[in-house]
């Protein structure tokens, strides 16, 4: 700059080109998501039939689920650690093992599994006890709202009103896939919330307290919206397929 | 410290990202609230140190090297396309051909992160941006960043001069000669500054 006699390289301003480049790419990125989308999950579901190597499994979306756990280590339950305690304002406080939820009536429900980040795994089987058929054993009281959940990681928790957490479609889920619910997936027992995102089912469920009011859950109270229900698109589909 | 700052901030937002991102990495860090807050608040203040280093005039004058593309930088471009890697093919002032475009994109890249990670922290900002399109966005463009930012530390490793000039502020006379004679033609007085560290 202390250089009159030399001009220093005045040139086009490629840096701001890439830099606004940039910017409408992902710009258009945000219109043209949902269309690229269908098209690459499309993409992958064909390409993960045929890759042995699991690297379709770290793209966008790649399908499949994602493990999600809010603690740093979660205690592993089996067939004689395991124990459902039913609690709170019910006539019979009650506990379940593995064997117990096992001879009750089953249930199989075949629906979507939807997360508010943005990962589905569509057509997903899950089969356990119904919920009403638990709190219906145990009894509820006449002054009772609500259910709260506890898990054995420590930290979970979940909430559904009573209304929500009679319907036929919300299961203490033993099964998943036609399969034992494996540990990274939230077993021996985990909640199945079928019509509402997946934050509501909640993992490695070891205790169900009925209250006289909703108490918020983890997410819940982390901003997470109480009633979980799928929204209109993803109500729409998840029906469809269920 | 503009680059310094930035470098862990972005470091501290693409190793979060791996641990809530990567299936592996989840299962054994879990904790997934406190990654997630750390996670946020890096990416949010990762635009901060470049708004902080605008007081600064030197600064300044750095980014309007890195702007400006001159006929050299297109030659170092079309060598670079050639594979040429002698320095003689690829001429540079102070930064070269592509560490301009790396600024710039790089630039782009993380205010699309930014925007992209704000919506899906609270949707309410764009109603009409569905959360499952910011997420694609998000996701696809940290695989090129991440992918970029490699790039951009590895060509960083193999230039122990470059390395020494960003840890110190100087670097050696012959070194800027050799690979960045443009900057001495066009700014005799940071030569004198590096002949004097030489």
């Amino acid at each position: 700059m202390a250089n009159p006699g030399k001009k220093p390289a005045v040139g086009a301003p490629v840096a701001r080109r890439a830099m606004l480049g940039m910017l409408a790419a992902g710009a258009a990125g945000i219109a043209a998501a949902p269309h690229l989308q269908r098209g690459w999950e499309g993409f992958l579901g064909a390409a993960s039939q045929t890759d042995p190597t699991g690297l379709t499994g770290l793209l966008p979306n790649p399908g499949g689920f994602r493990y999600y756990s809010v603690v740093g280590s979660v205690p592993r339950r089996n067939e004689t650690t395991y124990e459902l305690k039913i609690d709170g304002l019910v006539d019979r406080p009650m506990s379940f093992t593995l064997a117990d939820l096992r001879a009750m009536p089953q249930t199989r429900i075949v629906h979507d599994v939807l997360c508010t980040d943005g990962w589905r795994v569509d057509d997903t089987p899950f089969e356990g006890v119904k919920l009403a058929d638990l709190l219906d054993a145990a009894g509820v009281g006449r002054q009772t709202r609500a259910v709260r959940f506890t898990c054995f990681d420590g930290a979970y928790s979940e909430s559904l009103t009573l209304e929500q957490a009679r319907r036929s479609d919300v299961l203490i889920a033993l099964k998943m896939q036609d399969k034992p619910i494996t540990h990274e997936h939230g077993g021996p027992v985990r909640l199945y919330v079928a019509p509402m995102y997946f934050y509501k089912s909640a993992k490695w469920l070891s205790g169900i307290s009925v209250t006289g009011e909703v108490v918020p859950g983890y997410w819940e109270e982390r901003g997470y919206a109480i009633d979980g229900w799928l929204d209109g698109e993803d109500r729409t589909h998840g029906d469809a397929a269920a | 410290m503009v680059h310094r700052t930035t470098g862990w901030l972005m470091l501290l937002c693409l190793v979060t990202a791996a641990c809530l991102y990567l299936g592996p990495l989840a299962q054994l860090v879990g904790r997934r609230y406190l990654l997630a807050t750390v996670h946020e608040w890096s990416g949010i203040l990762l635009p901060l140190p470049f708004l902080v280093g605008l007081m600064s005039p030197s600064f300044r004058a750095d980014l309007r090297r890195l702007n400006r593309f001159a006929d050299y930088d297109r030659q170092w471009l079309r060598a670079a396309r050639q594979r040429l890697t002698s320095p003689e093919a690829r001429p540079a002032g102070k930064f070269n051909a592509g560490q301009k475009l790396y600024a710039g994109w790089i630039a782009g890249a993380v205010l699309v992160m930014l925007c992209t990670g704000l919506l899906m922290w609270n949707m309410g900002l764009l109603p009409a941006v569905s959360r499952t399109s910011a997420i694609f966005v998000h996701d696809c463009v940290a695989w090129a960043v991440t992918i970029v930012v490699i790039a951009h530390v590895r060509k960083a490793l193999a230039d122990p001069a470059a390395r020494q000039g960003m840890r110190t502020g100087t670097v050696p006379h012959s070194w800027v000669q050799r690979h960045h004679a443009r900057w001495l033609e066009e700014e005799p007085a940071a030569g004198a500054a590096a002949r004097e560290a030489d």
